[in-house]
């Protein structure tokens, strides 16, 4: 649950839960385990295409909520269901309440369900005096417990054997061993009486298939099939966005939900259940049986251009699985009912402004969610969104409109810059800001932080650019503040390299300023656009054939976000195409574009790791090109474990979340150490602001250089 | 209709994948028999394996006690058969029955049911449940056994969408995929078998059929 007043709250929240050892090792060891599974799981099947597929069915499906809720009720009627829709969570609980006082209900076996959660079923149905036991043996553990879950899908996951074998041991007033095995039979035991005694089954809905009105629950346990068979009344709660045409639709889900979730084929059970089913228990023969839809603002979402997306989710939790800030902080403090970056996005439409402001900035944009999701669905920008959303609506903080005013004005930012680097030069040595007064940046000080250069990439640039008489292909470089003016060599020898191909011309567009990303991460996003706009019009896209740049991040934004900024505007949405068409990183454009291959190197072979820049390797889908280029250009590229997890940059979010980030640059630093090598290539400034900065800090002797470094270093010259 | 042997391996691979107990019988008969000596090989106390052995509360001891004989109960087995199993049962000191399973709700030793497919592609069964008694059986149970026609084998869920969809037309229906026995990992992920459900799953594939 997030109950933190403010940012500083929440972040003592996170220290604490950094605390956690047992949760940190456990979601550590899940998050690696994870990765295997799922992808045996889908060896063998085109996971892209059938995601596809489900988003595309998901968006039909949204768009026709009302419609098919009315199809499901007329189906499931005629065969004894009773259908209900609430507006509200609270409408939702007072109808089940109501359900259970109307038959004489005292006590209810609940099999899992996440939209009870969002409810908050349980407290409802006990303040009305009814007996509330969870079955789903997660489930059951939490309760007992008095929280929430931790994951949608392994609801207790933070939890070791000992704490439940205490938990049971307190339930049953007897000593229980420590051997899960046995824990897990002690549960079984002492829940089966309680289907017995039940007179009411609550259960979830994976499904809801209107052509025959039938739902559709998916268990690995069997509770879903006791606790809708035993009980004389059932009744099953979903969100009205579980609704789909056909039973074609929840066939296809179930072929990558399981998968997705933890590397399952298919869960052990699938129950289907039509209609007011035969039961023994019921004075009729025949089950009270009731389907209670909720909306809860998803109709609203559904009607919203950019948030309907989110109806697409399948609770696969598998966005959860792969985020890096998910797996230092754990679900109690990374969601607030709905957890991982689905989460973040849900909190906000099912739980309010309140509840999700602090937690949508903890996002690194790392874009690992997305790559994951089994609906497609575009998660860290909306994760963003929500962000920006909300300081519209509340007032944007005084930093944050700041930062937009400065960085939407390139001259203003500029000479900011540039008396920066006056102001540094008593505490600058060695290319590092030294000597800072630390109590201003305590908790920064887990990497040394790089000085402003001497003289900018922009100052250099008409000393530099080569005079090329005969152009065929005309080049725009793109350097990103950071190259530009902490790390002008980047581009230096990207220059260099690329002079190695005659022909090509090169052009730095002198007008051009920051890409914006750091808005976007602070949810500054008119001035975002003020400033997109900017680049294009100093960049004239027509000119040239492609804008190339060497940082991941800039790559990434001006080739998808620029677009998706301008998305209501048609004129400007036409022009921002054009110019995301001729965007290019760096390494493809030398390795695909310009042909670089291993003739073009030469000089002595050294161990090189690498560092795949998650706005490279997500955002832009470039895995190979750096890699061969490494390769190619003669040096011995070591693989390291997790290369392409995070390394706890994210632009900004550095500076709001330093216990996280200073983590996330830990575990980097340990698996680049871990490979033997004393070199590291990628190809984002970010990157290199961040583990330079770490190792620097470490005092450890490590070459970390962008590829182009690497590549000029070999240059054959001619 | 005869059913390609890649189809039935399939299954098999896939039904063993998940701990499914799979052979193949020539006849309803060997079915029987098996069901029969399964029985007889189950320990003693026959819910030993579910957590008879752990220290309970009062509440599940007491259903633990109303257990006394080893139990099995075809609830969808033909009149015939039953009469089979039975002789073949009674030698054994076995009861055999086919309905009255909300009294034995402490536990039963095997559920004998009729699937009505199998889909190879995740190792699945799948039964046809509106019939409480079925649908008690196969969770109660602590061994399912299902016996599977070979000639129902499908290759994967949609080749067995349009025979769901006419049940699911015919209200009130229940039906169930079966893969495996019952799990969970909620516990520091590690595998346990036959949390709620059954323990063990056994799939016989009736030849020929
Ligand atoms: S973008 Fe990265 S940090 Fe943000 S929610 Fe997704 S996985 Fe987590
Ligand atoms: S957002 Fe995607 S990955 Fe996350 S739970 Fe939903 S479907 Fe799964």
């Amino acid at each position: 649950m997030q109950d933190a007043a403010n940012l500083s709250e929440y972040r003592k929240q996170l220290r604490q839960a950094l605390e956690n050892e047992f949760q940190r090792e456990a979601l550590d060891k899940f998050a690696v385990a994870y990765r295997t599974s799922r992808a045996n799981a889908f060896a063998g099947i085109d996971a892209p295409e059938l995601i596809a597929e489900i988003a595309e069915a998901k968006d039909a499906s949204i768009d026709h909520l009302m419609e098919l809720f009315e199809e499901f009720k007329r189906h499931a009627e005629a065969a004894g269901t009773k259908v209900h829709l609430a507006a509200t969570a609270h409408e939702a609980n007072e109808i089940i309440g109501r359900i259970a006082q109307e038959n004489g209900v005292k006590t209810i076996v609940k099999s899992k369900s996440m939209t009870a959660e969002e409810t908050h079923l349980n407290d409802h149905l006990e303040g009305l005096g009814l007996d509330v036991t969870e079955t789903d043996l997660g489930e059951w553990i939490i309760q007992l417990r008095h929280e929430g879950p931790t994951h949608m899908v392994m609801p207790a996951i933070h939890l070791s054997r000992y704490q439940v074998a205490d938990l049971f041991s307190e339930v049953t007033h007897k000593k229980q061993d420590v051997d899960i095995q046995k824990l897990v039979k002690v549960a079984r035991r002492e829940l089966r009486p309680k289907y017995c005694q039940a007179d009411m089954g609550i259960s979830g809905a994976n499904f809801a298939i209107a052509a025959t009105g039938t739902i559709g629950i998916i268990t690995n346990e069997g509770n879903g099939r006791l606790t809708t068979t035993l009980p004389r009344v059932h009744v099953a709660l979903a969100g009205i966005d579980k609704l789909a045409p056909t039973l074609h639709d929840a066939l296809r889900v179930i072929k990558c939900l399981p998968k997705n979730a933890t590397g399952q084929n298919i869960t052990s059970y699938v129950t289907w259940i039509t209609g007011a089913v035969p039961c023994a228990s019921s004075p009729d023969g025949k089950k009270i049986h009731h389907v209670v839809f909720v909306d809860n603002g998803r109709l609203a979402m559904a009607r919203d251009p950019l948030f309907k997306q989110a109806l697409r989710c399948i609770r696969c939790g598998a966005c959860a699985n792969v985020c890096p800030i998910y797996r230092l902080v754990g679900g109690h403090k990374y969601g607030h009912v709905y957890i991982g970056a689905i989460g973040l996005v849900a909190t906000y439409f099912f739980h309010g402004r309140d509840k999700a402001k602090n937690l949508v900035q903890n996002c690194l944009n790392c874009g690992a969610c997305k790559a994951v999701c089994a609906a497609g669905i575009d998660l860290p920008t909306m994760i963003k969104e929500v962000h920006a959303r909300i300081q519209d609506e509340e007032g944007h903080p005084l930093y944050s409109s700041a930062a937009g005013a400065v960085l939407k004005n390139r001259t203003l930012f500029h000479t900011i810059l540039k008396s920066a680097r006056l102001l540094q030069k008593p505490v600058a040595g060695g290319g590092y800001l030294r000597h800072l007064p630390m109590f201003l940046f305590k908790d920064h000080d887990f990497r040394a932080l790089p000085a402003i250069a001497e003289v900018a990439f922009r100052d250099r640039w008409e000393k530099i650019r080569p005079r090329v008489a005969k152009a065929d292909i005309k080049v725009a470089l793109f350097s990103g503040c950071v190259q530009d003016f902490v790390y002008p060599e980047q581009m230096e020898a990207a220059v260099a390299v690329i002079a190695g191909k005659p022909g090509v011309a090169m052009e730095y567009p002198i007008g051009q300023s920051c890409c914006g990303l750091p808005l976007m991460m602070m949810g500054e996003k008119k001035a975002g656009r003020e400033l997109a706009a900017h680049n294009m019009n100093a960049i004239d896209a027509q000119g040239f054939d492609y804008i190339v740049t060497l940082c991941a991040s800039c790559a990434s934004y001006l080739k998808h976000g620029y677009k998706r900024l301008f998305e209501d505007d048609p004129a400007m949405s036409f022009k921002a195409a054009q110019f995301a068409q001729r965007v290019m990183d760096f390494s493809s454009f030398v390795r695909d574009v310009l042909g670089f291959d291993a003739a073009s190197f030469a000089g002595p072979s050294k161990d090189v790791t690498y560092h795949a820049p998650c706005h490279l390797c997500r955002g832009l889908g470039v895995t190979e090109a750096p890699r061969a280029l490494l390769r190619d250009a003669g040096l011995n590229y070591l693989p390291a474990a997790e290369e392409d997890v995070c390394c706890g940059f994210g632009g900004t979010f550095s500076v709001k979340f330093p216990e996280l980030s200073k983590e996330l640059l830990r575990k980097k630093i340990n698996n680049l150490k871990a490979t033997g090598a004393t070199a590291m290539a990628t190809d984002c400034p970010g990157c290199i602001m961040q583990i330079r900065g770490g190792f620097e800090h470490d005092g450890t002797h490590f070459e970390v250089r962008h590829v182009a470094e690497y590549l000029a270093a070999r240059l054959k010259r001619k | 209709m005869s059913t390609s042997p890649a189809l039935v391996d399939r299954l098999t691979e896939k039904a063993g994948l998940v701990s499914a107990v799979v052979r193949t019988v020539a006849s309803m008969d060997e079915a029987l028999a098996y069901v029969a000596e399964t029985c007889d090989a189950k320990e003693a106390c026959q819910i030993l394996a579910s957590g008879c052995d752990a220290p309970l509360s009062g509440t599940a001891e007491a259903l633990c006690a109303t257990k006394q004989q080893k139990i099995v109960c075809a609830p969808d087995l033909p009149e015939d058969e039953v009469a089979k199993l039975t002789t073949l049962c009674e030698a054994r000191g076995i009861a055999v029955i086919t309905k009255g399973m909300r009294e034995r709700l402490g536990g039963i030793d095997i559920a004998l049911t009729m699937a009505a497919a199998g889909i190879a592609e995740t190792g699945s069964i799948v039964v046809r449940s509106t019939d409480e008694e079925v649908r008690l059986a196969t969770m109660i149970a602590e061994t399912h056994i299902a016996v599977l026609p070979e000639s129902t084998i499908m290759a994967d869920s949609y080749d067995f969408e349009p025979t769901l969809v006419e049940w699911m037309g015919q209200a009130p229906n229940y039906t169930a995929f079966i893969t495996g026995p019952s799990r969970t990992a909620d516990i520091e992920r590690v595998l346990a078998l036959g949390v709620h459900g059954p323990l063990e799953l056994h799939i016989l594939i009736l030849e020929g059929k």
